[in-house]
């Protein structure tokens, strides 16, 4: 290679000055093709991504409404919203699911029952939400987290309200418990409503009522970083509270009727027999309704699920029970009604009844018979073998239309949700569900509260309510005042049938009969005479198990289970009833000396204001 | 013709410049430049690190170590810079495969190398050294270069290139891979050549992406299409256009961009904070920016076409389009014209090594501007 010369060194600078030009003017190119996509991007495009923008900024965010509180009659908190501390893990935003709840049982207490919860929970949750592992943190945990939160992502202690029944089990089934929302409840509720709310009545007033407690969702627009934290809020409009309800409920007698119940299981129902108010609806065993609130254990709600008293099982309403002789008062209201019998027209009683050429004995409670019986001492003395004649005189046919006329077979339209009708049979019924046609003996049976006949207590102490009435039937109700959140308030409607115009004497002459159940000294319930005031009740048995033709019944032997329920209605006063109650204890024997002892205790409670009369 | 006068107006010019600028061996117009642009990028990034002074701090910290190393290589003769370009190239080497041994890993990728005092990355000097290398290579013959001493050029390219591209860095790579084209095509290889290299290239694409590692797969997938992956990949950009565009003519107004001060803007204060300009400062914000990255680009070429020898030609001229590269691949990068790769913004990203490097670079160029001697004759 030769050395470099001037001729070179001009021909190497001309060609890089070319080579300097080529690379300028491609620089210049490119830019202009970076500067021709900032113009698409920042002028043509510019609203579109302003739009979006906005969307990443500013979140519309649901506030949700304060659920409604619920008083007793005497302003005694039954349901409240408590502020409570919820441990919640969003498992997008974990690094290891599994490690993380591993670490946080390291610093507060996690057990097994909340692992398995929190995983039922995820199964229902969208993408990106929170689920609480655990709950009701006590605020040394909150301390404890707050301490150990830089180690965690995607786990947050977030306060909120929580539904909370200060009176536990007491009021279980009559408030029923809100619970989180489900997939069912999801596609029946209005999901813009209920943008912001997680929990939802699942049973009882809490259900009945969910569209005024729950109140109206309030929106607010606020500014939030990329991680989701609100930064400020634009605008907002307040969620409108839900409604206060206030209850006919007694709480004093609703715990006195529980504790009355003693170690029974069974049922209490009692009415205003002015109003239709539920003053107390009990139903024993109960369950502890805040352990529904955020989520029950697996473990938990199989025990309350497999247990033989069936404490979930709301027997004030749901459960059907053969009315027995409580029914007897109504059908002597029937006899005397329809002129089949007079009220001191007397029937012989041999302790058993036959049909006319059967020879099928039914059989008296009393074995040996209670001899010459009118209509005031069947009544008093409940004897069965004078409703048996009386039944059969009247037939199935008026028994059906007079029965149901004091809602039997009927739901009571109580507000109240997952009421059962009881089961009040006639011909119809026993051909489109048994296809059978109905037998004689059956409509026997009826007439003392048995076989097919069912009723609820609610529906008893309904059907008592209309009695003390004479007539007047007035639906039974549960919630007294819907308070608005503006402090206006909407009274429940008394709704009346007027469904019994009969003759006043039969009514006097009936009500007369229940007063001697008690005050006569062979009342079934004379056990409960007080000077105090006068009650007029009727107890009754209902049979669990069915007794063999010619077999003796020993209740002893009997297990505990099979043994008969014990039955009372009653009201009270006499001359101006203000209580109309029914008691039913399961497999408690007789009406007289284990049932009518509880309601003449809620009946002191009510009348008297005094705990334990007599 | 042009260069004859060129010359000429050459030999007049060291007298008269300003004494002391010409004492301390600066270009007063590029000065200008490069202290305006670290002014805008401070500004930047007081707002993209969320007015955070510490980040400042360092930031202004790794400017003045950048702007003395600057000053320093301005004073140094570029005979001397020509002299240590190979002995460089081949420490570079040596450091590239301890690198590979002896690494640390940052980021999933080993490229730094930690020598006790300080953690450095090697790859970085060789947007330097190789340009340095082939301008020393190809300066001791007349240009353009033969086929043979191309070859040579072409592998003294791909050796660094390959060794960083192994750590993985592909940005790097690239960046390094375009700094030795670029000295190659300013040496005047034919444009024979030069389209045979780019269908070679063409066609080596789809090997290049069976060698690729998932992630960079991942990265060129993206950005063929962003929003099939909006919460993964795709996030970025699609973050990075949303701020870009709603920033529209005027911007949201310094410290006001809400994808970045909101966080919906990801790597804001390092290799997104184009985007940041973009939104806070609108298209006018950044059409002044961009007009002071052009000026310093052409001011640089045209003390490439000023030189006095080839060496210097070469040299000045690939530093200048590698300033370039940087500056397109990171706003190509964020304004979804390129895909997703790690290129800073130059001298506004927060970050140390490649700032230092491209102040380095500019030091070197205005040792080739103002140390003049009279020409051969």
């Amino acid at each position: 290679m030769p050395q470099s010369s001037i001729k070179d060194y001009l021909h190497e600078s001309q060609l890089f000055l070319g080579r300097a030009i080529v690379s300028g003017t491609l620089v210049l190119m490119i830019l202009a093709i970076l500067v021709g996509r900032l113009f698409y991007l920042q002028v043509e495009s510019h609203d579109h991504y302003t739009t979006l923008s906005q969307d990443n900024r500013v979140k519309l965010e649901p506030l949700p409404p304060t659920r409604g509180l619920i008083y007793d009659r005497n302003g005694t908190i039954l349901a409240q919203n408590l502020p409570a501390y919820s441990l919640e893990i969003t498992p997008e935003k974990t690094e290891n699911l599994d490690h993380t709840i591993q670490a946080l049982s390291e610093i507060i207490a996690i057990d097994e029952d909340d692992i398995s919860r929190f995983h039922e929970l995820r199964k229902q949750r969208r993408r990106f939400d929170s689920i609480p592992i655990r709950v009701r943190l006590k605020d040394e945990e909150v301390a404890r987290i707050a301490v150990n939160r830089h180690r965690f992502s995607g786990v947050d202690v977030k306060a909120s309200l929580l539904r909370d029944y200060p009176q536990g089990l007491q009021t279980a089934h009559l408030l029923g418990y809100v619970g989180r929302i489900n997939e069912q409840e999801l596609q029946i509720i209005d999901t813009s409503n209920y943008r912001g709310t997680n929990f939802i009545g699942k049973n009882g007033v809490e259900k009945s009522y969910e569209g005024m407690l729950h109140g109206q969702v309030g929106l607010q627009q606020v500014e939030v970083n990329a991680k989701g934290r609100v930064l400020r809020v634009l605008k907002s409009q307040s969620p409108r509270p839900g409604d206060n309800l206030h209850l006919f409920l007694d709480m004093e007698l609703q715990s006195t009727a529980l504790e009355a119940l003693g170690d029974y299981n069974g049922a209490v129902a009692a009415i205003d027999v002015e109003t239709g108010g539920v003053l107390t609806l009990v139903s024993k065993p109960g369950y502890d309704p805040n352990l529904f609130v955020e989520g029950i254990s697996a473990k938990a709600y199989h025990e309350l699920e497999s247990s033989l008293d069936n404490p979930l099982f709301n027997r004030a309403i749901r459960g059907q029970y053969p009315p027995g002789s409580t029914v007897k008062p109504f059908i002597g209201l029937a006899g005397l009604e329809y002129n089949v019998v007079g009220y001191r027209q007397e029937n012989y009683c041999p302790g058993y009844y036959q049909l006319p050429g059967k020879d099928h004995k039914y059989r008296d409670w009393k074995k040996w018979g209670h001899g010459k019986v009118d209509l005031e001492r069947a009544i008093v003395e409940s004897c069965d073998v004078y409703y048996y004649e009386l039944a059969r005189t009247l037939g199935i046919d008026r028994l059906y239309e007079f029965l149901s006329g004091f809602g039997f077979g009927e739901p009571t339209k109580v507000d109240l949700d997952g009421e059962l009708s009881g089961l009040m049979p006639n011909r119809e019924w026993k051909q489109q569900r048994r296809r059978e046609p109905w037998y004689p003996g059956e409509t026997l049976i009826v007439g003392i509260g048995q076989g097919y006949f069912l009723a609820t207590p609610l529906q008893l102490a309904s059907a008592t309510a209309t009695l003390a009435n004479k007539g007047h039937h007035i639906r039974p109700r549960v919630v007294h005042t819907i308070e608005h959140p503006d402090g206006t308030e909407v009274k429940s409607p008394k709704i009346i049938d007027e469904l019994h115009q009969l003759d006043p004497v039969h009514w006097e002459q009936v009500i007369h009969a229940m007063s001697q159940v008690v005050e006569g000294l062979r009342g079934t319930a004379r056990s409960i005479y007080t000077d105090a005031y006068r009650i007029a009740g009727k107890t009754g048995t209902a049979q669990v198990f069915s007794v063999k033709q010619d077999e003796e019944y020993d209740e002893e032997t009997v297990a505990k289970r099979k043994r008969d329920h014990a039955l009372f209605i009653a009201f009270a006063p006499v001359e101006a009833p203000r209580i109309a109650i029914a008691v039913v204890v399961e497999n408690g024997g007789h009406g007289g000396s284990v049932a009518a002892p509880i309601a003449r205790k809620v009946m002191d409670r009510y009348l008297l204001g005094e705990h334990d009369a007599g | 013709m042009l260069g004859r006068s060129q010359v000429t107006f050459y030999e007049s010019q060291p007298a008269q410049a300003s004494g002391l600028l010409a004492w301390l061996h600066i270009d007063l117009p590029l000065l200008t430049g490069l202290i305006l642009l670290s002014g805008v990028g401070l500004t930047v990034l007081y707002s993209a690190g969320d007015q955070e002074l510490a980040l400042l701090q360092k930031q202004l910290f790794r400017l003045g170590f950048g702007f003395a190393a600057m000053f320093a290589l301005a004073q140094i003769h570029p005979t001397n810079i020509r002299r240590w370009s190979p002995v460089l190239y081949v420490i570079g080497i040596l450091m590239l495969i301890s690198v590979i041994i002896f690494g640390e890993e940052g980021k999933g990728a080993q490229r730094w190398l930690d020598l006790g005092f300080i953690r450095f990355q090697p790859s970085e000097m060789f947007k330097l050294t190789l340009p340095m290398l082939i301008a020393w290579y190809l300066a001791e013959h007349r240009l353009p270069p033969n086929p043979s001493r191309l070859v040579m050029a072409g592998l003294f390219t791909l050796l660094p290139v390959l060794l960083i591209a192994k750590q993985p860095d592909l940005g790097t790579a690239l960046l390094v891979a375009t700094a030795g084209a670029f000295a190659l095509f300013l040496a005047g290889i034919s444009w024979r050549v030069i389209s045979a290299i780019g269908m070679l290239l063409a066609a080596l694409g789809p090997v290049a992406w069976y060698f690729m590692h998932e992630y960079q797969r991942q990265r060129v997938l993206t950005f063929l299409n962003p929003e099939s992956d909006p919460l993964g990949t795709g996030y970025h950009i699609i973050q990075s256009k949303i701020a870009i565009g709603s920033g529209g003519i005027s911007g949201k107004g310094w410290l006001n961009g809400t994808q970045s001060h909101l966080e919906f803007l990801p790597e804001r204060h390092t290799d997104f904070i184009f985007a940041v300009i973009s939104e806070e400062f609108g298209l006018v914000g950044v059409l002044a920016l961009l007009s002071l990255y052009l000026f310093i680009i052409m001011r640089g070429l045209y003390i490439a076409t000023q030189a006095q020898d080839t060496f210097g030609r070469i040299l000045a001229g690939s530093l200048s389009l590698v300033f370039f590269v940087y500056l397109f691949v990171n706003a190509g990068m964020v304004t979804g014209l390129l895909p997703v790769v790690g290129v800073p913004l130059p001298l506004i990203s927060y970050g140390g090594t490649s700032l230092v490097t491209i102040l380095a670079s500019f030091g070197m160029l205005m040792s080739i501007h103002t140390h003049k001697k009279l020409l051969p004759t």
